[in-house]
């Protein structure tokens, strides 16, 4: 039980607590931004392996790492345009075109990825991002461990929250989006389309999820294989609920979800006679109990999941 | 052009599928002018005013403000010549601030950050101006229903609007809120505004307007000076022909059938119940008169087996139905006509038959298996005994037109010959021939003996029918009064809350 | 542009919807298959005859349809009561389990009939079970179940391997990570002499049929369509909604457990954490062809078993990747989606 309890008090575990939530504070702000508009994004799985991919192509193909978190930008887009298209102006079950978006996103990651890479007994690997300690503040102890040695797509992360907590918050943009979701008669009633503010919305949150793919196989791993993202999409659709919709709350319900995932990989080694599986499990059945505690009091958007017809309530 | 005209439609139509919502509709507005648009329900005054705000093109015409023509379909270019419109099922985000709801779309998006104490200070500005107080960090869910009107019509202001639109803006409020509105809206025109408010109660249109318009079937019927018209004459014009409401005969009502007393139930979100107490009898109709939003909806639904009461008990011949079940209501011969018959009322996709059996489909079945030739005929049955048109038991439901869906709903029920009805809003947003229809069918129930509880919010229909009335105010209901004894004075004091009670000495 | 809605919907439409729907995702597949630097003719040719060409390719390709047709029909019946069943995968898993457990030895001596009975119970049962835990957290929490039925695959997956490593493990596999077999007398006969086609897929047509005839003529079909079309107004009109949403969960959950034991007593014999090549996510693409109607799912059983067996043969003839599969299914479904919408709705202007 103490050396439980030690685990808890080394940098080291709270620095994989960081790199543990990154992708998953890419997600969850991305998804976060697409139901704050009023659509929910079941394509984030297929979204997050596609970025995965896209990513580690770019890369791989002889392109600069920065290049492919752009270009898994770029892709995570074009997945989001297409579900917004079908769910905005044609209206379509936001259900079932999510699923179709996962299942469409990760095919193509696998069929893309085999016809264009030689995959021999191992997956081929690319030279990932490495830790960059930001100068001066990375010799704090601990918190300079912890925080400031991180690889530089988990600095963006980080600065991201901040930043879409106050373009919600503080901007007109941010206004209209949330209106969007709250009430879109209401934004069309002041001028504004709320048809163009979703498709954008859903677009830009895409690209955002695809970031969290890209980060798994430029900066946590090396490559790219199928089922990379083990139902990590899932988790942070179920994080924005446990959120509230709010940006802060996100990340630290990614920062707690990462901790406990962090913790049972390294009880794995101290605790001897339990199956891995059932630590395996601990994220996908906390998810749920998230789900639970929170689903009663949870302030949904009001006009989330429901289509939006000009001239028709 | 004519002189002083602000507002000009001119030749606008409208066509949705094989209706003509708006036929060749020609109308001005002046400046200072307020402006009513009578119609009945159906006539096109909303799809009218739309069209002038932009939410919809029209298929032909044309929008003139102040001479320039509007580019169809851009409410932003209607805001942006000085539109401003309060619809009538607000568009406001419950879970943003007035404040909120108020500056969006007046910055450009893509501004970097939002001047909200500027704004705040203009808003609080137009809100000592035009006498409507407003709390700008308020969370909108949280305000009444007036309240909200002044937000929606603050929206308009603060986008400096010159001409306003309003859309029933007395649909929800009580009688006294109505009066204060009309005020503010007086010293608005005064004060240069030029506005048209949507209506079909003349009283208010006698009242508050400098000239009446009537729409009917969608085209320009008649024009008059408020003047030089009188409510007899508006009525005519508005429904066209002399569709006559069936008059209520006296007879004595027997005995008690259901009998409620101290209901009280917590809603969420909407109106609770706070101690209510009625008694309905057999042979006799009792009306619940009220605006909107008082507690209508929760008294329906715990009458229905939809909600659960935290206190009180209801009696139906004796027998404790307070925890009633609706399969269970429908056994007992309850009727129930449910206030929105879209949402409640039938299922859409599903046949007329299926809807007209949904209620009792275990009558119509063996051994689980429904027996499709009975539920049928009977369907048939309905449709000749209460005139339902252009339907067959095969009919898609949501294909009939409102009057034929409620003539469906009520034949369903009164085919039952139930000794208990509950009329929840039966005619709202019917035509007039409809509401002859269904007052037809509520009073020959009545006479057959059935004791009917009718929950209204038009007046007219409440007083016409009623034996006795009860008005419902945030959750209380007043004591009831004979319908000979009613006059409008009392009747809207008791509507906004105002009563003697027997305990008050 | 705006959309009317159509007055009636009419049957050619419903039909041809899927037809149009395929093609759609053949014809921009094409282009994925033409960029593998082969002609999409001869690629889709190699498909056709990888899953017709013969005897062989037949019975697998049927092989393939059987448990498609169950969690094909698992999620229609459930989507059409607005019950978001995504779990399917899982409940097959379940129902495999709780067949395997049961057929391994636990049933000796039992008449045959009654230990198949038995065991395609303790699969519908598995099955059920799973998916009636995201239903009560729906209905008694609000808590989304699409998201719940989803993290419960992963969960699911996971307890398979704890199973087939640990009390499940059969011995003398070698060490492979699989569970002890279904005991040799209890597995199901074949349908056709050499070959892994067995009469589950007579099962699976008989249970259609029979849900068939449940929805369309029965109380219980009556209701559910009512609650899934307007909850509100079926419970206004005395439709117990609760109850009925339970009962869609268990039939729905029952379906895919039921895929899963048949197929464990059927060509597998085992159950292996790899033994579903995405039977459940299949089945969700099955019922939104078919238009969640059963009598369409068997249908799109076969045209979906058909792209995955046929993309399989074409792949090693052609080294164009199998993942193609997987594309076309995705395309198909979301073209699907597109040509249902023209069904109710017509464009205006």
């Amino acid at each position: 039980m103490m050396e439980a309890l030690d685990i808890l008090t080394t940098a080291s575990l709270w620095a994989a607590v960081l790199r543990i939530a990154t992708p998953l504070i890419f997600g969850v702000l991305g998804a976060l931004i697409c139901e704050r508009a009023g659509v929910l994004n079941l394509g984030i799985e297929g979204i997050m392996t596609m970025g995965a991919m896209v990513g580690w192509l770019t890369v791989y193909w002889g392109g600069d790492l920065w290049a492919g978190l752009a270009m898994a930008v770029l892709a995570g887009m074009a997945m989001g345009w297409l579900h917004a298209m079908l769910t905005v102006p044609l209206g379509l079950s936001q259900h079932v075109s999510g699923l179709g978006i996962t299942l469409l996103a990760s095919a193509l990651a696998y069929y893309l990825y085999r016809l264009w890479v030689q995959v021999g007994d191992l997956p081929p690997t690319i030279e990932p991002f490495q830790p960059w300690p930001i100068p001066g503040l990375s010799a704090i102890p601990f918190l300079g461990d912890v925080v400031f040695t991180q690889t530089p797509p988990t600095y963006v992360a980080l600065i991201l929250v901040g930043l879409v907590a106050w373009m919600l918050a503080r901007t007109p943009m941010g206004l209209a989006l949330r209106m969007t979701g709250e009430n879109p008669h209401a934004v069309e009633a002041q001028g504004l389309n709320p048809v163009r503010i979703r498709i954008w919305a859903v677009m830009v949150g895409s690209g955002i999820m695809a970031l969290g793919g890209a980060f798994l196989t430029t900066a946590a791993f090396n490559s790219f294989f199928p089922g990379m993202v083990q139902g990590r999409g899932w988790i942070c659709i179920a994080l924005v609920v446990f959120a509230s919709w709010r940006p802060g709350k996100a990340l630290l319900g990614a920062l707690l979800f990462a901790l406990f995932d962090a913790f049972q990989l390294r009880l794995q080694t101290v605790v001897e006679g339990v199956p891995y599986q059932l630590f395996l499990m601990a994220p996908y059945v906390l998810s749920i109990v998230a789900l639970i505690l929170v689903a009663r009091r949870a302030r949904v958007p009001e006009a989330l999941m429901q289509p939006y017809r000009r001239g028709e309530r | 052009m004519s002189g002083g005209a602000v507002l000009e439609l001119e030749g606008i139509t409208k066509r949705f599928g094989a209706l003509v919502a708006n036929d060749d509709v020609t109308l001005s507005l002046k400046k200072g002018e307020v402006l009513a648009l009578l119609g009945e329900n159906g006539a096109g005054k909303t799809t009218l005013m739309n069209i002038l705000f932009g939410h919809y093109a029209a298929d032909a015409g044309e929008v003139r403000v102040e001479g320039r023509p509007l580019p169809p379909g851009k409410p932003r270019a209607a805001i942006a010549a000085g539109v401003g419109m309060v619809h009538q099922h607000f568009t406001l985000a419950g879970n943003l601030t007035v404040l909120e709801n108020i500056v969006i779309g007046s910055e450009p998006l893509w501004k970097v950050g939002s001047d909200r104490d500027g704004a705040a200070r203009k808003l609080m500005q137009l809100s000592a101006t035009f006498g409507l107080p407003v709390d700008p960090e308020a969370r909108v869910g949280d305000l009444s229903v007036g309240e909200r009107q002044r937000v929606e019509i603050l929206k308009a202001l603060y986008r400096d609007a010159r001409i306003l639109i309003l859309d029933e803006p007395t649909a929800v409020l009580a009688r006294p809120e109505a009066e204060q509105l009309f005020r503010i809206l007086r010293g608005m025109a005064q004060g240069g505004l030029s506005i048209i408010f949507i209506s079909h109660k003349l009283h208010e249109v006698m009242g508050a307007s400098d000239r009446v318009v009537v729409l009917r079937g969608g085209r320009v019927v008649a024009e008059r000076a408020t003047a030089e018209t009188n409510p007899a004459e508006l009525a005519e014009l508005m429904v066209g022909r002399a569709v006559a409401r069936p008059k209520r005969e006296a007879h004595a009502a027997g005995a008690p059938v259901v009998v409620a007393k101290g209901l009280s139930a917590s809603a969420g979100g909407g109106m609770a119940l706070d101690a209510v107490d009625f008694e309905v009898r057999t042979g006799e109709i009792l009306g619940i008169v009220g605006v909107s939003g008082n507690g209508q909806a929760m008294l329906g639904r715990v009458l229905s087996g939809l909600a659960r009461l935290d206190a009180g008990t209801i009696t139906f011949d004796g027998r404790d139905i307070a925890r009633i079940t609706p399969r269970a209501a429908v056994r007992m011969g309850i009727g129930r006509v449910p206030e929105d018959r879209h949402a409640e009322g039938v299922v859409g996709d599903l046949a007329v038959w299926e809807n007209a059996v949904l209620e009792r489909v275990r009558d119509f079945s063996r051994w689980g298996f429904v027996r499709r030739r009975a539920a049928e005929a009977h369907a048939a049955g309905l449709i000749a005994r209460f005139d339902i048109r252009g339907a067959g038991p095969a009919t898609r439901t949501r294909l009939l037109s409102g009057g034929n869906m409620q003539k469906l709903i009520l034949g369903r029920n009164l085919a039952a010959g139930p000794r208990f009805l509950l009329a929840n809003q039966p005619t709202r947003g019917l035509d007039e021939g409809a509401i002859a229809a269904v007052h037809q069918e509520l009073l020959m129930a009545r006479s057959e003996g059935a004791a009917i509880l009718l929950i209204s919010e038009d007046l007219e229909e409440a007083v016409g029918l009623s034996d006795r009335l009860q008005a419902i105010s945030k959750g209380r209901l007043s004591e009831p009064i004979a319908a000979e004894e009613v006059d409008a004075r009392r009747l809207g004091l008791m509507m906004a809350g105002v009563w003697e009670t027997r305990d008050a000495v | 542009m705006r959309f009317e809605r159509r007055e009636d919907v009419s049957l050619p439409a419903l039909i041809l919807a899927p037809l149009i729907a395929v093609l759609a995702a053949l014809v921009l597949c094409a282009g994925l298959i033409a960029m593998a630097g082969v002609s999409p003719w001869l690629a889709y040719g190699e498909m056709l005859r990888g899953a017709f060409g013969s005897r062989l390719a037949v019975t697998e390709t049927f092989t393939r349809a059987s448990p498609l047709i169950l969690t094909g029909l698992a999620a229609a019946v459930a989507f059409r009561a607005r019950l978001w069943n995504i779990g399917g995968e899982g409940q097959f898993y379940m129902g495999a389990l709780a067949a395997a457990a049961l057929g391994h030895s636990a049933l000796a001596g039992w008449p045959l009939p009654l230990a198949w009975a038995a065991l395609a119970a303790a699969g519908m049962a598995a099955g059920a079970v799973l998916l009636l835990v995201p239903a009560v957290l729906r209905l008694r929490f609000g808590v989304d179940e699409v998201v719940t039925t989803l993290l419960l695959n992963f969960i699911v997956l996971l307890i398979v391997g704890l199973m087939v490593e640990g009390v499940l493990k059969d011995p003398m596999a070698f060490g492979w990570p699989q569970s002890v077999p279904v005991a040799a007398g209890l597995r199901l006969p074949d349908l056709v002499p050499r070959s892994r086609l067995h009469v589950g897929i007579v099962l699976a047509v008989v249970v259609v049929l029979l849900v068939w005839l449940v929805q369309a003529r029965t109380v219980f079909g009556a209701e559910t369509r009512a609650a899934g079309l307007n909850p509100r107004a079926a419970a206004f009109a005395g439709v117990p909604i609760t109850a009925t949403l339970v009962k869609v969960a268990l039939l729905s959950g029952g379906l895919a457990g039921l895929a899963g034991a048949i197929e464990v007593l059927g060509p597998v014999g085992y159950v292996t954490t790899t033994m579903s090549p995405g039977f459940g996510y299949a089945g969700i693409v099955v019922a939104m062809l078919a238009a969640l109607h059963p009598l369409g799912v068997v249908a799109a059983s076969v045209f979906v078993a058909t792209v995955f067996v046929g993309a399989d043969a074409m792949s090693r003839a052609t080294g164009v990747p199998s993942f193609i599969a997987d594309v076309i299914m995705a395309v198909a479904l979301l073209a699907m989606l597109v040509a249902l919408l023209f069904t109710t709705w017509r464009v205006r202007r």
